[in-house]
């Protein structure tokens, strides 16, 4: 099994890491609001919407689109994708996340950060069959 | 609700995004290698949610000494301690997505303000996915 270890991409990755907690820490401080993030979309999206979760949700869109200008370009593999696969995985994602009550930011930041055990065992079984399907997908189906 | 609420809750969302843009966590390529601890594998990931406990937990222990956020409401009490079946199953079909396309719900969010057709794809499944499990289970708040 080779590990690959780049030292820029560490450093990116931990700057990263240090600009999502300080997002988490700033919601949490300022507006006494856990920063999860399927959570926040199920609020906004669902019968009584607030201001503040479209803000949210808007903050990050806008990221988003300021990263190609910025020269960080649209990820090439979202393109390989095909679209029922990510329609699938889409599903997949807002229905567990919903029936789990949190996902990577909620669960596996926000709860792991305020030592919830029932965080760790939902991060631990969401990295678990995640890495699971990327096995089944890529070494035994020859996918992506 | 007061303005400076939105204001700080957009700001902090533009934040986070940037996070998952520079950290590679929106990468779906990137996402697949650091799950793919059997292939040529790249832990780089671990780093993101590392420093981003590192930075939220004291923000956590703070909040709960404080016992109020800056602007006078409430922090939100620690949530519910009990491991269910609808946590565990929940959890693993959250995986199952997550491994399938690299992309979890931040990083679509993210992905959508690119304008790509595919992130639109995922986010608008993610939305109705989101829905469906409400009927299956009544929402509860985060």
């Amino acid at each position: 099994m080779p590990i690959v270890i780049e030292p820029a991409v560490l450093e990116e990755a931990l700057a990263g890491g240090v600009l999502i907690g300080l997002a988490t820490a700033g919601l949490l401080l300022v507006n006494g609001r856990i920063a999860g993030i399927s959570g926040i979309l199920a609020g906004a999206t669902g019968p009584q919407p607030k201001i503040w979760q479209w803000a949210f949700v808007l903050g990050l869109v806008v990221a988003g689109a300021a990263a190609a200008p910025l020269g960080y370009a649209l990820p090439a593999a979202l393109g390989r994708e095909p679209l029922p696969l990510l329609a699938v995985a889409g599903l997949l994602a807002g229905f567990g996340t919903r029936l789990s009550n949190g996902c990577t930011s909620g669960h596996g930041v926000c709860g792991i950060a305020r030592l919830n055990p029932r965080s760790l065992v939902a991060t631990c079984v969401f990295m678990f069959t995640a890495g699971l399907t990327v096995f089944v997908t890529r070494h035994l189906l020859g996918h992506g | 609700m007061r303005r400076t609420h939105i204001v700080s809750a957009f700001a902090c969302g533009l934040i986070l995004g940037a996070g998952l843009v520079l950290s590679g966590m929106a990468d779906p390529e990137r996402v697949k290698a650091f799950l793919d601890i059997t292939g040529a594998w790249n832990p780089s990931l671990a780093l993101v949610m590392g420093g981003a406990i590192a930075v939220a937990a004291p923000a956590f222990y703070l909040a709960r000494r404080r016992g109020s956020a800056m602007q006078g409401c409430g922090i939100p009490p620690a949530g519910s301690a009990v491991v269910d079946g609808k946590l565990l199953l929940g959890a693993a079909i959250f995986g199952l997505g997550w491994g399938l396309a690299g992309i979890c719900p931040g990083p679509g969010l993210v992905l959508l303000g690119y304008g790509a057709r595919g992130a639109l794809v995922f986010a608008a499944a993610m939305v109705i996915g989101t829905r469906l499990a409400g009927f299956f289970a009544p929402p509860e708040d985060a």
